[in-house]
């Protein structure tokens, strides 16, 4: 196969990261500066961000027989990337500054390294095109989040959150192989289209049912999700955020594109499979979630929610399916990195253990106006109230699910909200509470110069403007379409 | 262009009062009142202005008297799409009087975090507004829940809480949950409805006018209008669905339940009549009767519990319940007259229910309890207020002379032609709606006093407040010609889409 610019201008972004990481690592080797680390990876990132541009002119793109740059993988590379570059943001925050000796006790620097590895495993996933290509990535993904995931390694819970994800996501990987295993037995290639021209027989169908239980393990639906909360208590809070978002979203895009090309997934047993793990995930996300105190785990529980509202898109699979995926995915990631932002300011600098028991957030509104102002949104915009943009990515689920005619979901979907409601406006009515004896825990006074506050009312502002004006992102989004196979 | 500004001042209007509380307590207070005062002054404008009296339906469309529209989101076929009739004129000069009514109610009782609270009150008006403007579905929607968050807010952080730390809270979120639901019901049935407009002419579109008179098989019809109708019915509240109103009156403060009371339920029978009848003509007709069933069991279902009563605003509260079981069986009456009726009906309970509220704080302010156990002889040591009480006691028993006897009247005289036994059991309801409400008077200010101190009197601000409800109620009951003038060619409109369906009934009885 001849290689030609194109080629490698599609795969820019890609390519970009990947220097960054190889750029922070030799940086580190030669000093130790959290702030040059942290300016190198935001530099990385937002080039790879402003290549997409490039990248756009030249898809759809097949890069090798691995990767297919089109449309659709490059709005899920940009959705990915900016929720890296908040990230690390959050996390620059959160570790804290070298010189006054609060914050994160051990080396920071490592933190970027494993979050710009896990942000390449991202890209690749989502304009994967091949078996291969799709375990590349899932595990470039995966491995650096135990990591990350443990940073905090003298903390006895960030280090059992760690090793817990260790071993379930290596569990779901082990079905993920098998699956592919069986797949490639039935058919001889591990290409998605050539997967896709196969007609269905029940090894190849097996095969896919045990691939999509090892995505839903990184998805955390259920009944594959008990790792969830756990790990998004024990992780630090940029972490869970990374987690909750360029994790899911990636290997979302990936289990996107495999059952849009293949026939196996469409009708047959396999649907009605995702149908009651939708209805699970929706149900028990919801009524577990109800009972938390503690801000991280529920977001973890309501995450869990959130993707069985996106299965309902991902069965409906027709008309406005593909687009009410990136709608919601766009809205969640962007709501989801608020909340966990507001719950990383507030731990800011890093202090041992998380400010995320509900306590803490009690009567903030009197205290921290902004940041209350932003987690409010954002709460608002995980129920799906109007002006905030969880409501358009809501309203695109249940078109989708109507026109498709799935009304058991849709129940489930309704039933769902309805109960997430409340644990949603216990949070929100929480931080307007005054209570006698106000347990003071603040976020720093300076919190909003922080690039982490500017970037969380970015978000905040973007999330109302979204909900009352969507038609930029809905053109965006209408626009990332599936190379034709 | 004047249209979104009556829905965006209270909005802006909101944040200045937010913004304002910096820099002194009293200027949100004005501010507040300054906005509503503008909304109602640029409604009652409007009036003056403008002839509500046109045709509704010209060549299969409806007609507006004034209008706007704006493209929003032009992917889904979405306008920003506002419209005025007489129906949603008369709604929004309510809102006008009762917003203004609510920011006085609260002048002395809020005390703290007075800026926000006018956010929250400034905002629900706002969104109420929009409600009663909104010609595209998805506008609709999305005002309609728009409004329930400063609801939640007023409720949660400035209600009254009973026995129990939580219990306010509690109270807004079994509001919010129960209406969000619900609201969720009726945006499936929306975008169903919109779908199949699409599969049926290719087009995209959440206008109201295009949706009007689409051909539907009945099954799906009358799927759809369930869906709108469960949405409506509880904020009605219709009986199996309204277990959240009485426990939101209770704690909600004075301002929150006048809101919701006069304004938020009468959005429920405005959506009926907009929305619901005209869209779904066939299956509504074929609705009626259980709606109507549905409305007395209300009505006496209302009552009874309003009767057995400690707390007088739940007893209130479930009035309300009663009362708007009558505008229930007028809007599925669908005669012009009944229609007519519903429309007095809404406003005079709208007025009434507001004013008993508004009494019903002003007696808490001053004898800090709403336990009518508790009461008991204060005709003796309040002036004014038990005779203002017994006014509005009357009012709502529906005394000739008063804007609820006309409401009730033209309902039950509307819908006597087609359905005579509904009417003959719901005029029992008149029965019972006097002893709630003599029984309230009684309990409340007859009796042995429990002390013989005198209490303060009302003061001008509440003088004022109280006695423009009576003359407002006076005058509705004794020339109600206005307002049926302006709300005729609304109803006809009404009527209109619902009369092939209707004419189609006839003959199969």
């Amino acid at each position: 196969m001849q290689y030609t610019l194109s080629h490698f201008v599609a795969l820019l972004p890609l390519l970009i990261v990947g220097i960054t990481a190889i750029v922070v690592t030799l940086a580190i080797a030669w000093r130790r500066k959290h702030d040059l680390i942290f300016g190198l990876t935001a530099l990385g990132l937002n080039l790879a961000l402003l290549s997409l541009i490039p990248a756009l002119q030249v898809t759809p793109q097949e890069v090798t027989t691995l990767m297919q740059v089109d449309r659709f993988a490059l709005l899920y590379m940009g959705i990915i990337l900016v929720a890296t570059l908040a990230c690390a943001t959050l996390v620059h925050a959160y570790l804290g500054k070298t010189n006054t000796g609060e914050g994160f006790p051990g080396n920071r620097e490592e933190m970027y390294l494993l979050m710009l590895l896990a942000a390449a495993g991202g890209l690749v996933m989502v304009g994967a095109s091949h078996l291969a290509s799709l375990f590349i990535g899932l595990e470039l993904l995966s491995v650096p989040v135990y990591g990350m995931v443990a940073y905090a390694f003298f903390n006895k819970r960030s280090l059992e959150a760690g090793i817990k994800y260790m071993v379930l996501s290596a569990a779901g990987s082990a079905f993920l192989l098998f699956g592919m295993a069986l797949a490639y037995a039935e058919s001889g290639s591990l290409q998605f289209t050539a997967l896709g021209a196969l007609a269905v027989t029940p090894i190849l169908q097996i095969g896919f049912a045990m691939m999509l239980i090892g995505l839903a393990f990184k998805l955390s639906l259920v009944p594959f999700h008990l790792w969830t909360p756990d790990v998004y208590e024990g992780a630090p809070a940029p972490v869970s955020a990374f987690l909750a978002t360029a994790a899911k979203v990636a290997v979302f895009a990936v289990l996107l594109r495999l059952y849009q090309v293949s026939p196996a997934t469409s009708g047959g047993w396999l649907n009605e499979l995702l149908a009651v793990i939708a209805i699970a995930s929706i149900l028990f996300g919801n009524l577990l979630a109800l009972m938390q105190s503690n801000l991280k785990r529920l977001l973890g529980y309501s995450s869990i929610a959130h993707f069985g509202y996106l299965v309902i898109a991902l069965i409906a699979s027709g008309g406005l399916a593909m687009e009410a995926i990136g709608v919601y995915l766009a809205t969640y990631v962007l709501t989801t990195l608020g909340a966990f932002g507001v719950v990383t300011l507030m731990s800011t600098p890093f202090k041992g253990r998380d400010a995320d028991a509900l306590y803490e957030y009690r009567g903030l509104f009197w205290r921290r106006p902004y940041l209350t102002a932003v987690l409010t949104v954002m709460m608002l915009s995980l129920a799906g109230i109007p002006l905030t943009a969880g409501f358009i990515g809501k309203f695109y689920i249940l078109a989708a699910g109507v026109e498709s005619r799935l009304w058991w979901l849709l129940g489930a979907l309704i039933l769902g909200s309805a109960i997430g409601l409340y644990y949603y406006l216990r949070v929100m009515v929480t931080l307007f509470l005054v209570e006698p004896g106000l347990r003071r825990h603040d976020a720093p006074m300076n919190w909003g110069q922080h690039a982490g506050g500017i970037m969380l009312l970015l978000i905040a502002l973007l999330v109302f403007v979204l909900g009352v004006y969507p038609q930029p992102l809905l053109e965006l989004v209408q626009g990332a379409t599936l190379a034709a196979l | 262009m004047i249209l979104p500004w009556l829905v965006l001042i209270p909005f802006i209007g909101g944040l200045l009062c937010w913004q304002a509380e910096r820099f002194s307590t009293a200027l949100p207070r004005w501010l507040a009142l300054l906005t509503m005062g503008l909304v109602l002054v640029l409604s009652l404008w409007l009036w003056a202005s403008a002839d509500y009296s046109l045709a509704a339906v010209t060549d299969g469309a409806p007609v507006w008297t004034l209008e706007f529209n704006h493209v929003w989101i032009e992917r889904l076929g979405i306008n920003l799409h506002l419209a005025l009739d007489g129906l949603s004129l008369l709604m929004l000069i309510l809102t006008g009087i009762l917003g203004v009514l609510s920011v006085l109610c609260s002048w002395k009782e809020i005390q703290h975090r007075i800026g926000f609270f006018h956010l929250n009150l400034m905002w629900i008006l706002g969104g109420v507004a929009g409600v009663f403007l909104a010609m595209d579905l998805f506008l609709f929607f999305f005002f309609w829940e728009m409004m329930l968050v400063p609801m939640y807010f007023l409720i949660a952080l400035w209600g009254h809480s009973g026995e129990g730390k939580k219990t306010r809270i509690n109270a807004a979120t079994k509001f919010f949950i129960f209406t969000q639901a619900s609201g969720l019901i009726m945006l499936v049935a929306i975008l169903g409805l919109v779908l199949f407009n699409f599969n049926q002419t290719g087009v995209l579109t959440f206008a109201y006018e295009d949706l009007l008179g689409l051909e539907m098989p009945p099954g799906v019809e009358y799927i759809l209008m369930l869906g709108f109708f469960i949405a409506f019915a509880v904020k009605f509240p219709i009986v199996p669905l309204h277990s959240w109103l009485p426990d939101a009156h209770a704690q909600a403060p004075t301002a929150g339940s006048v809101d919701l009371a006069g304004i938020l339920l009468k959005t429920a029978a405005y959506g009926m009549l907009r929305f619901a009848l005209p869209l779904f003509p066939n299956a509504s007709v074929e609705f009626a009767p259980i709606a109507m069933t549905l409305g007395l069991i209300g009505i006496f279902y209302g009552a009874i519990l309003s009767f057995a009563q400690t707390d007088i605003k739940r007893l209130v509260a479930y009035s309300s319940i009663s009362h708007m079981g009558f505008v229930l069986i007028g809007i599925y009456a669908s005669t012009q007259l009944a229609l007519q009726g519903a429309v007095v009906q809404m406003v005079a309970h709208g007025l009434s229910a507001a004013a008993l509220f508004i009494l019903c704080g002003q007696l808490y302010e001053r004898i800090h309890t709403r336990d009518m156990r508790e009461m008991g002889g204060l005709w003796a040591r309040i002036p004014y207020l038990p005779a203002l009480s017994m006014f509005f006691a009357i009012a709502s028993l529906g005394m000739p002379g008063t804007g609820n006897f006309v409401g009730e009247f033209l309902i039950l005289f509307g819908s006597f032609a087609n359905n005579p036994w509904v009417v003959v059991i719901a005029t029992f309801g008149l029965v019972l709606a006097s002893a709630y409400s003599l029984i309230m008077i009684h309990r409340a200010y007859f009796g042995a006093s429990r002390s013989g101190e005198a209490l303060r009197g009302l003061d001008t601000r509440e003088l004022i407040m109280v006695l423009s409800l009576v003359a407002l109620l006076v005058v509705l009951g004794l020339y109600p010609q206005p307002v049926l003038d302006t709300s005729a060619a609304s109803m006809a409109g009404v009527q209109h889409w619902l009369g092939d369906a209707l004419s189609n009934l006839v003959p199969a009885r």
